[in-house]
């Protein structure tokens, strides 16, 4: 017996020890992590941001160099702290807080001094750095924008929240990611891939070398320049227009459904959310509730379209066969339904036809077509799912799949609709009568307006409108391609194109026509209210444009919307028609017009709603000296707005 | 042609094992000090070269040599002993060291051998037999001479191993008791530590009421139960004394570590937790030579020497420490082995103590690495950086190969 004691002792002593390290290493993995945020550190390269042009290779945003001051406190020794604080002109209180901050983060480990110097605040100090031991820069890139325009349509960069962080597994914490405009519906596409190097480290937590001779590295892969569908000085010249007004304006190119301007106003510069200043222009930007400059209008803000939705009762009643070109209905300043209720209608000869239904913009021809177009079905509540399709195959009531991150639905009421409005139902055509001219539940967003317009300009069909132009060495998503019919065959069109063009020649824009250029429009007036006071407020109305141009061969299809701008053709008119020879022509041949324009301004209007908040001393004012001395010019007589030139309509 | 009989009658198995050994071992003293400057790895490669004339001699002097001169060598060991308490330099707190130049030698590495040796001699005497009180007595004092000279240095991790010995003696006739009273003696300890004293006691006296009526009729002695009673009380108390009022806080610290009491894992604590970590990350292949992330960074302290065996989990993983330890206990056996079909009784003794030690050493150091016995200074055999360590335990082990292939020739 006694001969076995000591060989027992040692297989179970090593047994002992076998199974204690098998539980440390392979049962509890606890010590793996434990050793990887001992050893190994994270570095990423971050890759430069790809380049954004517009349709015609003109460069609207770049990168530029910025500098992080950074410090490492424990290295800091005897520095001096006068001349320092001079040089990056920072007060000796500030300094002494600042590193305290670095010292209660970590004495050892780097901290951000002072974040996103630009080239010449930093040139100052980087001369003398090696005279503040502790202290070195951190080299990060900025947007560079190349333009003072364009805010809504490239978005920004801002740090990523900790919510996609959690959720993304790319994104760290302090990253960089695009938020809204092209920024973000092309992050993928502009930030490129970081490279990530894992490097070893020691109990110190000093950098003693790459991980595994940089087996796990990956190399950066540089963001990919975009090609964006704007035209920059169409864009510039829409954002001119609107200064000291609010609302949006689209312009699409019917054949491809390209965007050629996404304006709203008010806006601002973009480059002011750049480098050290731009926590604060934020802020301001984004507390001036009342003036929003950060709401995008021309894809956001749903109104009633007014007028030029009649065109849908025209096309819809003609399709499904109610009315011909030929039908005639009475108007006598207005129409009576239901039990004694009346819409009003304006001055306009009494017997109208749809072609000149269109240009007078007879409430009674298009409520009388919506009327007939309901009752054609004994169940009204089927027939408005009839009408509602027919609507909706012109892109509205849904988001329209664009590539902009932001959107609205906007609202073409179906059956469901009027169920939840009127349970116990009892509604029929008299109802809802209201839609027929683009009033009731209907809602649209301008840039549905511009969609709408180019599916007329192209009888029948539309692209699903779009911002990307080219991706440097990448197919655009091909269902900007695809193409997207109406329920509406295409002869019904022209009937309707002639009435459209001719509300240029006779009818409510006859004012607005530009010599040479055929350009087929429709005017519109949402009302709308607000509270004031806690009282609802009736406010001046919403000025609504749409048109495209030329008739044959259009090439531009325009939306605007102009907020508490009265008549559809006091503002938004001679808008679109500025906007459209802007873009066939490339110049103005009627200045008055446009100085007449650029010096209206509705701020008085806008003053009813609330104060004009601090943030609009930095929203759009002109920066370009043409255009100030244009604006400072006094309004000529000649062209002065007379009462006649606002042709009352609904 | 003595020359020709060591070489065909030597080990060949233990010696394999041995190179083996010592060539991981230096593997991972390459890896775990690549990172420093001061040429560790390049000096243990200078004593492991050393190591082959050092065999050459052991292989070389006559077989009869050792038994003849055990007293002698032992005696000479204690004096090296001695010596440092007058010319020995002190590194780390720990006076066991002698400078010759920039060499350090520490005599307590061939001290295990030279004792080793001197109670082979004493028990192959024929006229002893462990039954015998005084004998046992004299034995027990040839094993702890070493002992009081070395825990003053101070060395607690040199002169725990001493009391491996004991084990020999039991194979060599000690009565069972001692090794008895000695497993039960750690247990109390471990248990006074863990609970409270009164506990401790408590438990004892239902052992033994357990024992007197469930046992044979022959152990019904109320009296011996009693006395038993009294001394375990008197052990427990006193170890609860020492812990408290003797050691110093160092010491209950690493007692404590291990029984879960203290978690500062930035003070004294890091060692373990370090180790543990990195041994942990190894998984089940480990992450491959030279690609260690705890041992680049250096996070576990003293890890060329006694935590060497991290490295060896965090690059070489499960599989790697389960080859050590089975290369270990391989040739603890084998010794074990070549031991017990010895002719002599003098071979037979030395052989059993050479695996003795080497077990010790083997399992203190992996059990403190491992986190599961404290933090006790003791080397892993042929491992751990260091010459005298090395050169002390390749003595030992070759002088029983020596024995062991000379063993035909002694008729």
């Amino acid at each position: 017996m006694r001969k076995v004691l000591l060989p027992s002792l040692i297989i179970i002593a090593a047994s002992l020890l076998v199974i204690r390290i098998f539980y440390l290493q392979i049962i509890d993995d606890s010590f793996k992590l434990k050793s990887e945020n001992n050893a190994i550190k994270i570095k990423y390269d971050y890759p430069e941001r790809g380049y954004i042009y517009d349709r015609y290779g003109k460069l609207l945003v770049a990168n530029q160099a910025s500098y992080d001051i950074m410090v490492i406190p424990r290295e800091i020794k005897n520095i001096d702290t006068l001349e320092f604080c001079e040089l990056l002109n920072v007060t000796k209180e500030d300094f002494i807080k600042k590193i305290e901050k670095a010292k209660v983060y970590s004495p050892r480990l780097p901290s951000v001094f002072l974040a996103q110097l630009n080239k010449s605040e930093f040139a100052a100090f980087q001369e003398k750095m090696r005279k503040f031991e502790g202290f070195y820069f951190q080299k990060r890139s900025l947007r560079d924008y190349e333009v003072d325009y364009g805010a809504n349509i490239f978005g920004g960069i801002t740090q990523v929240n900790e919510k996609l962080v959690a959720s993304n597994p790319y994104y760290n914490s302090g990253d960089l990611i695009g938020k809204q405009g092209v920024e973000e519906s092309y992050e993928v596409t502009l930030r490129g891939i970081k490279g990530v190097k894992y490097i070893q480290k020691d109990k110190y937590n000093r950098e003693i070398g790459s991980y595994k001779d940089g087996k796990y590295d990956t190399i950066a892969v540089q963001g990919e320049d975009i090609t964006l569908t704007i035209d920059a000085e169409l864009q510039k010249y829409g954002e001119q227009l609107m200064i000291n007004k609010r609302g949006g304006i689209v312009a699409l190119e019917p054949k491809t459904g390209e965007i050629l301007a996404l304006v709203t106003a008010p806006s601002y510069d973009p480059g002011i959310l750049v480098g050290r200043q731009r926590s604060k222009n934020y802020t301001l930007l984004y507390h001036d509730s009342i003036a929003k400059p950060l709401y995008d209008r021309g894809l956001l803000a749903e109104y009633p379209p007014g007028s030029p939705f009649k065109i849908l009762t025209g096309l819809i009643g003609l399709q499904e066969g109610v009315i011909n070109e030929n039908t005639t209905f009475f108007c006598h300043h207005g129409f009576s339904y239901g039990r004694g209720r009346f819409m009003k209608c304006h001055n306009h000869p009494p017997a109208q036809q749809l072609h000149n239904g269109i240009y007078n913009s007879c409430n009674t021809y298009f409520a009388q077509t919506y009327m007939l177009t309901i009752n054609k079905y004994n169940n009204p509540a089927y027939a408005v799912d009839v009408w509602s399709n027919h609507v909706k195959s012109f892109g509205l009531g849904q988001y329209m799949g664009y590539d902009l991150p932001t959107g609205k639905r906007g609202n073409i009421p179906t059956s469901k609709t009027y169920k939840k409005i009127y349970p116990n139902g009892g509604w029929r055509s008299t109802t809802i009568v209201s839609n027929s001219i683009g009033q009731g539940e209907v809602l649209m967003t301008p840039i549905q307006l511009a969609n709408m317009m180019a599916t007329i300009a192209n009888q029948g069909h539309y692209f699903t409108p779009h911002i990307i132009k080219k991706i440097e060495g990448e197919k655009i998503d091909p269902k900007f391609t695809v193409k997207h019919e109406t329920t509406i065959d295409k002869k019904y069109f022209p009937p309707i194109i002639s009435g459209l063009f001719d509300v240029y020649n006779k009818g409510t824009a006859s004012r607005l026509r530009v010599e040479g250029i055929d350009i087929c429009g429709k005017t519109g007036t949402a009302e709308n209210f607000a509270k004031i006071n806690g009282k609802r407020t009736q406010l001046k109305d919403h000025s609504i444009f749409v048109a495209f141009a030329p008739k044959d061969n259009p090439k531009i299809a325009i939306a605007v919307m102009i907020e508490n701008g009265g008549f559809g053709a006091t503002i938004a008119g001679p808008i679109a028609s500025l906007m459209i020879e802007k873009y066939l022509r490339k110049k103005i041949t009627r200045n008055d017009l446009e100085i007449r324009i650029l010096n209206i301004s509705l701020k008085d209007q806008y003053a009813k709603l609330g104060g004009m908040a601090a943030a609009s001393l930095i929203e759009t004012t002109p920066k370009d000296s043409v255009m100030k001395a244009k604006m400072n010019k006094p309004i000529p007589k000649e062209v002065k707005i007379t009462k006649a030139d606002t042709t009352q309509e609904n | 042609m003595k020359n020709q009989s060591v070489k065909s009658n030597i080990d060949w198995i233990s010696v394999i094992i041995y190179i083996a050994l010592v060539v991981m071992g230096w593997l991972n003293i390459y890896s775990s000090s690549l990172s420093s400057t001061d040429g560790t790895y390049e000096k243990q490669l200078i004593f492991i070269l050393l190591t082959i004339p050092l065999i050459f001699i052991v292989l070389f002097v006559d077989g009869k040599f050792y038994e003849k001169y055990a007293s002698i060598i032992f005696g000479v060991a204690l004096l090296s002993l001695v010596g440092l308490f007058f010319f020995g330099k002190t590194i780390a707190g720990q006076r066991c060291w002698y400078a010759i130049g920039s060499f350090t030698l520490q005599p307590s590495e061939f001290t295990k051998a030279a004792t080793a040796l001197a109670l082979a001699k004493y028990l192959s005497d024929t006229q002893v037999n462990l039954k015998d009180v005084n004998r046992q007595v004299q034995a027990l004092a040839i094993v702890f001479l070493p002992v009081l000279l070395i825990l003053p240095q101070p060395d607690p991790g040199s002169a725990l191993i001493y009391c491996i010995f004991l084990l020999v003696l039991y194979r060599e006739g000690l009565p069972s008791w001692y090794i008895w009273t000695g497993f039960i003696a750690i247990a109390l300890f471990v248990l006074t530590l863990v609970l409270e004293p009164e506990y401790v006691i408590l438990i004892a006296l239902l052992v033994l009421i357990i024992m007197h009526f469930k046992g044979r009729a022959v152990d019904r002695n109320l009296i011996l139960s009693a006395i038993l009673l009294a001394l375990i009380s008197g052990f427990v108390l006193s170890v609860d004394y020492v812990f408290d009022n003797v050691f110093k806080q160092h010491h209950r610290d690493r007692f404590n570590i291990l029984l879960g009491k203290t978690v500062d894992m930035k003070g004294i604590g890091y060692n373990t937790n370090q180790s543990e970590i990195a041994i942990g990350s190894g998984g089940w292949i480990g992450k491959g030579f030279l690609e260690g992330t705890q041992t680049k960074g250096g996070f576990v302290p003293e890890q060329h020497t006694d935590y060497i065996f991290t490295t060896v989990g965090e690059e070489w993983g499960f599989a790697g420490s389960v080859v050590v330890i089975a290369l270990f206990v391989g040739l603890f056996l084998r010794v074990i082995y070549l031991a017990e079909r010895q002719k002599t009784k003098f071979s037979r003794v030395y052989g059993y103590c050479v695996a003795s030690i080497l077990f010790i050493h083997f399992f203190v150091n992996i059990a403190m690495v491992i986190g599961i016995f404290p933090t006790i200074g003791v080397p892993l055999p042929f491992f751990s950086y260091g010459g005298s360590g090395l050169w002390g335990f390749t003595i030992l082990l070759f002088i029983f190969l020596k024995m062991d292939a000379n063993k035909v020739n002694e008729w």
